[in-house]
């Protein structure tokens, strides 16, 4: 795989972590103004939403329903406000109107809304579909001729829903290589299984059960380091040499990657931030707040 | 006079999306491993390249075809009534009816005949929960005629829709000059003495069960309702304005059904005494349709009797009754 080895521009790889950064900001701007969304899981996802926005989907901001654009399902939708910071950043709305999630009229719902949102290519929020219709998205490309492809992010909770496994049983069978699915494998979901410690919890899912899982559906199987955003790249350019399979990258990532205290912690799956929290997180995101009671600044 | 019988629906329904396919190249097929019984197969002998089989996986057949709907098709969703409309319900609230993706959802083997199939293959609560769906149309045809042109004004408008189909023939009520309007209600025979709503190939035995009526000298009126959702409001108030009682009969639940929705509306524009026919909050069980029409007493005999004793008691009971007598 010669591809594997491909080196990704550093000044790219740069540039794409800043944008990054710059979505976790938003993440912990927006949950932090509403007092309400997810933490844990957006954060895991930042990079690879930073690196399929600004690298790898061929879109068009400024005609969001551009009939040869890739797609994009967030399946696992509790995480909108990363894709909400993506597309805000991506030029599809003005980044302010991040402070507008989850407050009434807004077009930055709990969940993504597509008849609110130009730039969303699903409506999710109900585990387990995005990944079906993602699957419909990419048959449609193929009998319409077009090339474009259908990613979509999974939670490795999510990935405990029957319908995931459903159309992970369809894909092969339609030989849809355009389909790539993402599982964001945080190892932790919402609540799940106590593990040792008080506040430990076992993970969705054992090491290796999910490559071995997809594998066996008959996927072609990619795994890689959610958060190295030079292998991420890669690992995305390579699902796109299709071989006939669809594609299942499993993301290893840390739920709340970028603030120490969030980081594998199951309940900052969702939880609001203390005024003193907020400072630190912000700060350990490389933004630091200027006047912390205010918070939104 | 019975009337006669009309082509089965399903094979209406296969031979109608097809030609369909054949105007518009946009029309895909999804079917969920029931094609041989619901006539989707119609479609896969003559469009194979668009029937897309989903195997059995309803849930996902109801999210790929929402997926499918974005890149311009338009998916017709077929297999039974408990598996196109009830397993997969939360992937139509969420991905279609939320969405208003354009997605027609097909339900086969609906209300009573379901070949024998029992409780488990006979939904009586369709209706009601399709049409309590914001954004989804709900359509009940009555007859082999109405269900043609129901699933081609389907394919003519954007947006979901729930259609009803019926497995075996069924009675036909239209004639080749009638012309279904989406969200209005058809009076099938005029009378002055008490009004008989119906949705669905019900309505046919109620046409019957009017005729019996007759010759017992209760001249009965009869408002065929196809479309659950959008609602003729005001047909059904008009028709509530000619009698002063109304029964609704429908080949499912009483609640939030047809008589739900019919009661709805009277209670707000036209208080009005409505006796509500179907199944009295039971699930059903396996026998012939005729006796199941039988047992749920909606036969067009038995429609009849209930109507007669109703208005008999209203009599003895004297014109001051504005009630139905608890039971
Ligand atoms: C069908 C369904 N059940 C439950 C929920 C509530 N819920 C939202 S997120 C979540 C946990 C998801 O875990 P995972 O998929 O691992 O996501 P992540 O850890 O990346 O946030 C749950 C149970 C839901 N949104 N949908």
């Amino acid at each position: 795989m010669p591809d594997m080895t491909a080196m990704v521009d550093a000044a790219e790889v740069a540039r794409l972590e800043e944008v990054a950064r710059r979505i976790r900001v938003g993440v912990v701007r927006g949950v932090n103004q509403a007092k309400a969304g997810h933490l844990g899981g957006p954060l895991s996802a930042a990079d690879v939403l930073a690196a399929l926005y600004f690298h790898v989907m061929r879109i068009r901001p400024d005609e969001p329903d551009w009939p040869d654009r890739d797609r994009f399902v967030l399946s696992k939708g509790h995480s909108s406000i990363g894709l909400y910071a993506a597309l805000a950043l991506r030029g599809y709305f003005p980044v302010e109107e991040l402070l507008t999630f989850d407050s009434l009229g807004s077009r930055l719902q709990g969940h993504p809304d597509m008849t609110r949102l130009p730039g969303l290519d699903m409506s999710t929020g109900s585990l387990g579909m995005g990944i079906s219709a993602a699957l419909g998205i990419a048959l449609g490309c193929r009998l319409a001729g077009r090339d474009a492809r259908a990613f979509v992010m999974l939670g490795d909770g999510e990935c405990q829903e029957g319908e995931v496994w459903e159309a992970a049983f369809l894909a092969p069978r339609y030989g849809l290589d355009n389909l790539i699915v993402i599982v964001d494998h945080n190892k932790l979901q919402q609540y799940g299984w106590p593990g040792e410690g008080p506040d430990d919890r076992l993970p969705p899912a054992w090491p290796g059960e999910l490559v071995a899982k997809w594998s066996a559906f008959g996927w072609r199987v990619l795994e890689v380091d959610g958060h190295d955003m030079a292998a991420v790249v890669r690992v995305l350019e390579q699902a796109a040499a299709g071989d006939g399979r669809p594609v299942a990258i499993i993301a290893n990532t840390i739920k709340g990657r970028g603030v120490s205290f969030m980081e594998g912690r199951y309940y900052w799956h969702t939880r609001t931030l203390t005024a003193e929290e907020f400072a630190t997180a912000m700060a350990e995101l490389g933004e630091p707040v200027t006047n912390p009671a205010g918070g939104a600044a | 006079m019975t009337l006669l019988m009309g082509r089965a629906m399903r094979d209406v329904f296969g031979q109608t999306v097809t030609e369909l396919a054949g105007l518009d190249p946009r029309i895909v097929m999804l079917d969920a491993d029931t094609a041989s019984s619901t006539k989707a197969d119609i479609f896969a002998k003559a469009y194979p390249d668009r029937f897309l089989e989903m195997g059995l996986a309803e849930q996902n057949m109801l999210g790929v075809a929402a997926g499918l709907a974005t890149t311009g098709f338009v998916p017709f969703v077929s297999t039974f009534v408990a598996f196109a409309v009830v397993r997969p319900l939360d992937q139509i609230r969420v991905l279609i009816a939320q969405t208003g993706l354009n997605v027609k959802i097909c339900g086969g083997y609906a209300g009573l005949f379901t070949g024998a199939a029992g409780k488990t293959h006979l939904i009586v609560d369709d209706l009601s929960i399709m049409r309590a769906m914001p954004g989804m149309v709900t359509v009940a045809p009555g007859d082999d005629v109405e269900a043609e042109q129901v699933l081609r004004w389907a394919a003519s408008y954007k947006g979901p829709v729930y259609v009803r189909l019926v497995r075996d023939a069924t009675q036909r009520l239209f004639d080749e000059t009638y012309a279904f309007a989406p969200g209005r209600a058809v009076v099938v025979r005029d009378g002055g003495d008490v009004t008989l709503v119906s949705t669905g190939t019900q309505t046919p035995r109620v046409v019957d069960a009017a005729d019996l009526l007759a010759a017992r000298g209760i001249d009965a009126h009869v408002l065929h309702v196809p479309t659950l959702k959008p609602l003729d409001v005001p047909a059904i108030v008009a028709a509530a304005d000619r009698t002063r009682m109304v029964v609704t009969v429908e080949e499912g639940t009483v609640i939030g059904g047809l008589g739900g929705a019919v009661s709805e509306t009277l209670s707000e524009h036209r208080p009005t005494l409505v006796k509500r026919i179907g199944l009295q909050d039971v699930y059903g069980e396996s026998a012939s349709n005729s006796e199941l029409l039988e047992l749920y007493g909606l036969s067009a005999a038995r429609v009849a009797d209930q109507v007669q004793a109703l208005l008999e008691a209203r009599t003895i009971a004297g014109h001051a009754a504005h009630a139905i007598p608890l039971p």
